[in-house]
């Protein structure tokens, strides 16, 4: 893993340099834009909104909006808002995101460290479960978490995350630990270092950028799923998109468009900050394991 | 970390085992699609209600596509075998579930409430199957109204339309006064919506030919040619911008004054009480011009699911307090819609309600009252959707109006087989 | 496929059947789950296909190929290829430029990254329920930009793709740009920090201009990137639906219909279970058709190593 550079930019005129940047600022506003347009929305009367300038600012500003989204908007029968919502995000996302990735982690390692004879297929068979279409899987599922007993419950939202997770964080750490020294895991076996042993204290510690990636991947999956949440979950687990969705999507009733903006950013709060927060980490982690060929 | 994580895992997964508890006799847990203020404040009425009478209601709300993405739920939970104990449900999605087999029986409570005689035969049709009683009927919409901008229509002579002529001058006026004459928004069901009036207004036994009974000749005929042609005409007083545009955003053009009219069910109503105006005052109602006296309608059901013999009592429960009168009057004056039995006062009504009860009433009696295509109680969903997908192909100028017909014809044969 | 020298090794090794087996007991389980949740229910899923499954899955009511027959003469259908086709080939490409093409100005030592990269990666933390709306009410003539524009001045201006049947599915592809693009940028930044100086520094003293430099050396070397851009790019072109439905749902007409959207509406819209799971299977083999090949490239490359 080498270390990140700073030296491939040639050094480069002001003029050019002022094209650059200004380019740079260019697509910040193009990818900005929507987030603005929820926010100076969210941040108006109904009735503002009505009349028409979606990208001016409010002329009388409220945060009545982001109350009601938070605390009173009608989700379903009762008037709660998506509060309490978010605890059952929380409950299904954190252990799906930590199975999902400790699995991942120990079937890459397996499969660099303790290769076998058609470790190659193995791999793939599970890569590719990466790109099967979740509406396909939805009705036999619905089959095998009722024969479990899991139907409507978190664990049963949670294998099913699982599940369909596991083909990309098996890739993310079998990319990482392909690179990793085969040397130092021999050395430590001939020291008589078990299987476990070896994972724990030689690879588990260089792991981190790439734990970052794939608890963001995973993060963000599961936490804006929509399909599974609102198929295998029932009255007491309810994941926040549902509550979203159910907010937003109301077929015959008044759509009020500045709650709605507001609900939005609230129940996208927690993957922005895991972006922002570990963006950085991110493109590190990238680069020492998800991107190599 | 790594530790961590694990007692983290095990921690909450101890946590959430929890939850899969079993359910408890006195309950009912209902999935629906009512999650915005007024309908879902007008549901709590009923969830207060068997309150009071000792039964817990779990709401499993699930919004999204007139009701799509609560049926793919609902797939989801029978095929676990776990499915809820009323279900929010329209038109033929309700007798296509009865086919599987997997619904419930209200037959005994609905003989000894006599809901035969006060529930129109042509609801019955859905809330019945194979003689038994499988749902109860919440409400009536009626799609075939016209909602007015009463100063739009004062400053194009005042007079509502009462055949296609008049609607059209009216048209011609409101275009000349310089707004956009109608108000509408461009997705699959409204085209469809604004169909079904134009259909019905060729006249009723033409309605059910086509519509319900769909009789190749009556979907390829002269007479649906014209239908497409009216179409094609009413195109022309639509702004450019109405394609993909919400139904209440082309509600809030009428409201405004920037359109005319609006063609619409009777939920719309909701969107201009909400903004202040007043039945007769700010806005009119009429039936679309040449389907006075006639009704099409969409009726919302709770279709009730096999149960324990302890949730039956509850599930009877629920199903006899959604057909009490003073619910029914509750429930749809918030609604916007008529209710489902004919019996109950319209005292509690606006102007446009009260209207909406006396049609309704009327057209059940003259034999007037047609399931809805465009919102499922006319034919199955394959055939309305197959239906949807030539009408707004054609509303959308992309072939005319004969063509139009004979891919009606051929669509719905298509789906049919 | 050779067992590696690690295998070898731990073969001498006096724990040596069990840890020979460990491995693969640990692998055993998720390979098991994947089997079953993937394979078995891609197997099921194409059972269905040739069955007249209307509400729920009907083995009993076998209609043979006559779905797949029914598809390919449905207007929806072809509609929806031709959509992919279009969308893929515009959202890859556009993706990779762009993305490429911000990595390279954000890697030339630019002041306040640590700002504009999240600002470019937040879309792929949002989900399109909502963002959706914003797009469509950006897009829309009457309120969003055409409309701002207007109010600012300029009258003449004219943008009011997603209203015009021929010309909405490109709206989709902007809005889908927008949403993956900095992932994509993400991918090459990392690709680009891994590139190695010495070579860079190399071709600096030997004179190469700058442009040069990107040209001959370093993109070159981003030839895994571009291939795992490809990859995670083609997957969701071809299971966009999210983003279909909230900015058109399939209109003006049925103009913006794509194979996921058709298999989605007909599944549990239309209660044509059998023909949805047909349109699958086709997805299925579109997905495999341009995965395994790259997959085969990819496993390849793993074994020189």
């Amino acid at each position: 893993m080498s270390v990140p550079s700073q030296d491939n930019a040639a050094r480069t005129g002001i003029f050019a340099r002022a094209i650059i940047y200004s380019a740079l600022i260019l697509f910040a506003i193009y990818y900005l834009l929507p987030l603005y347009v929820m926010l100076v929305n969210s941040l108006k009367p109904l009735d503002e909104i009505r009349q028409g300038n979606m990208l001016s600012l409010p002329q009388q500003w409220t945060f009545e909006p982001w109350r009601s989204a938070w605390s009173t908007a009608q989700i379903g029968v009762s008037p709660t808002g998506l509060k309490p919502y978010f605890l059952n995000s929380i409950m299904m996302v954190a252990p799906a995101v930590a199975l999902s990735t400790i699995l991942g982690a120990l079937n890459g390692y397996v499969l660099t460290k303790w290769r076998f004879k058609g470790d190659n297929l193995v791999f793939g068979l599970m890569l590719l479960a990466c790109f099967i279409p979740f509406q396909i899987v939805l009705i036999p599922s619905a089959r095998i978490l009722g024969i479990l007993g899991l139907a409507g419950s978190i664990p049963g939202l949670i294998l099913i995350h699982m599940v369909y997770g596991l083909g990309f964080t098996t890739l993310f750490f079998r990319n990482y630990y392909e690179a990793f020294p085969t040397e130092l895991i021999r050395a430590a076996q001939i020291d008589g270092a078990s299987f476990f042993q070896i994972f724990r204290r030689i690879l588990l510690p260089s792991s981190g950028p790439i734990i970052v990636v794939t608890v963001i991947w995973q993060f963000t999956n599961i936490w804006n799923d929509f399909l599974f949440g609102s198929s295998f979950s029932s009255v007491d687990s309810i994941p926040i998109t549902v509550a979203l969705n159910n907010l937003v999507n109301s077929s015959t009733g008044v759509k009020e468009y500045n709650v709605h903006f507001a609900g939005a950013i609230l129940a996208a709060l927690p993957t922005l900050i895991v972006y922002i927060v570990s963006g950085r980490y991110f493109v590190r982690g990238l680069m020492a394991g998800a991107v190599k060929g | 970390m790594l530790r961590k994580l694990l007692i983290g895992t095990m921690l909450s997964g101890a946590l959430t085992a929890g939850y899969a508890a079993p359910s408890f006799a006195d309950e009912v847990e209902v999935l629906h699609w009512w999650t915005s203020g007024g309908e879902a404040a007008a549901l709590d009425v009923l969830k207060k209600k068997l309150e009071s009478q000792g039964v817990t209601w779990k709401d499993m709300p699930v919004a999204g596509g007139g009701g799509e993405a609560a049926m793919t739920a609902l797939r989801a939970r029978v095929t676990a075998g776990d499915p809820p104990t009323a279900v929010q449900a329209l038109g033929f999605d309700i007798t296509d579930w009865a086919k599987q087999g997997v619904v419930g029986d209200l037959t005994d409570i609905a003989t000894k409430e006599g809901w035969d005689k006060v529930i129109p035969a042509a609801l019955q049709q859905f809330s019945k199957y194979d003689g038994k009683w499988i749902a109860a009927p919440v409400n009536v919409h009626s799609t075939n109204w016209i909602w007015i901008n009463k100063k739009a229509l004062d400053a194009a002579g005042g007079k509502a339309p009462e055949t296609w002529d008049e609607l059209i001058a009216v048209l011609d006026k409101m275009k000349a006064n310089g707004i956009s004459p109608i108000g509408h928004g461009g997705q699959a069901w409204q085209d469809a919506t604004i169909f079904d009036a134009v259909v019905l207004a060729e006249g009723t036994d033409f309605y059910k030919q086509s519509m319900i009974d769909l009789d190749p000749a009556a979907l390829n005929s002269d007479k649906m040619v014209e239908v497409f042609d009216h179409m094609a005409k009413l195109r022309e007083y639509v702004d450019a911008d109405f394609s993909g545009r919400d139904w209440n955003l082309a509600s809030a053009m009428v409201i405004e004054g920037k359109a005319g009219m609006q063609f619409m069910g009777d939920w719309a109503k909701g969107e201009f009480l909400k903004a202040g105006q007043k039945p007769g005052v700010d806005f009119v109602c009429i039936r679309f011009p040449g389907t006075q006296g006639a009704v099409t309608f969409n009726s919302d059901q709770f279709m009730m699911f096999k149960v324990g013999d302890a949730e039956k009592k509850a599930q009877d429960l629920m199903a006899s307090d959604i057909e009490s009168p003073d619910f029914q009057s509750a429930f749809n004056v918030v609604k916007g819609s008529a209710p489902a039995r004919t019996d109950v006062p319209n005292t509690a009504f606006d102007d446009c309600g009260k209207k909406a009860i006396a049609d309704l009433a009327e057209a059940d009696k003259n034999g007037k009252l047609f399931g809805s295509m465009a919102h499922g109680h006319a034919n199955p969903a394959a055939v309305k959707n197959a239906m949807y997908d030539v009408i707004t192909r054609h509303f959308n100028g992309e072939m005319d109006s004969k063509a139009a017909a004979a891919a009606l014809a051929e669509a719905v044969a298509a789906a049919k087989g | 496929m050779a067992m590696t020298t690690t295998a070898q090794t731990a073969a001498k090794n006096p724990r040596a059947t069990l840890q020979d087996w460990l491995p693969k007991l640990v692998l055993a389980p998720s390979f098991a789950l994947i089997l079953l949740f993937v394979y078995g229910f891609i197997l099921f899923t194409a059972v269905l296909s040739f069955t007249g499954s209307k509400l729920l899955p009907d083995f009993s009511a076998w209609v043979g190929f006559n779905n797949y027959v029914r598809l390919f003469n449905h207007p929806n259908w072809i509609t929806s290829l031709k959509n992919l086709a279009i969308f893929s080939f515009l959202y890859i490409v556009i993706c990779s430029v762009l993305g490429l093409g911000l990595a390279i100005l954000l890697d030339q030592k630019i002041r306040g990254e640590g700002v504009l990269r999240p600002i470019y990666l937040y879309p792929m933390a949002l989900s399109f329920i909502v963002t959706g709306v914003a797009w469509k009410w950006f897009l829309d003539p009457g309120i969003g930009l055409e409309h701002v524009m207007h109010l600012w001045g300029w009258e003449s201006f004219s943008f009011r793709w997603i209203k015009d049947g021929k010309m909405a599915i490109y709206t989709i592809v902007i809005a889908a740009i927008w949403q993956s693009s900095g992932f994509v940028m993400a991918m090459f930044l990392a690709g680009l920090r891994g590139v190695d100086n010495e070579v860079i520094k190399a071709a600096q003293i030997d004179g190469a201009s700058t442009i040069t430099i990107y040209r001959r050396i370093i993109i070159p070397l981003m030839r895994p990137v571009f291939l795992s851009a490809f990859v995670v790019l083609a997957h969701l072109a071809i299971k966009s639906y999210d983003l279909v439905v909230a900015m058109t749902d399939g209109g003006p007409g049925t103009a913006t219909w794509t194979p996921a959207l058709f298999m989605q509406k007909f599944t549990f819209g239309r209660n044509e279970m059998g023909m949805g799971a047909s349109s699958a299977i086709i997805m299925m083999i579109m997905i495999f058709s341009i995965i395994v090949p790259y997959l085969y490239s990819e496993l390849g490359g793993g074994k020189k190593q």
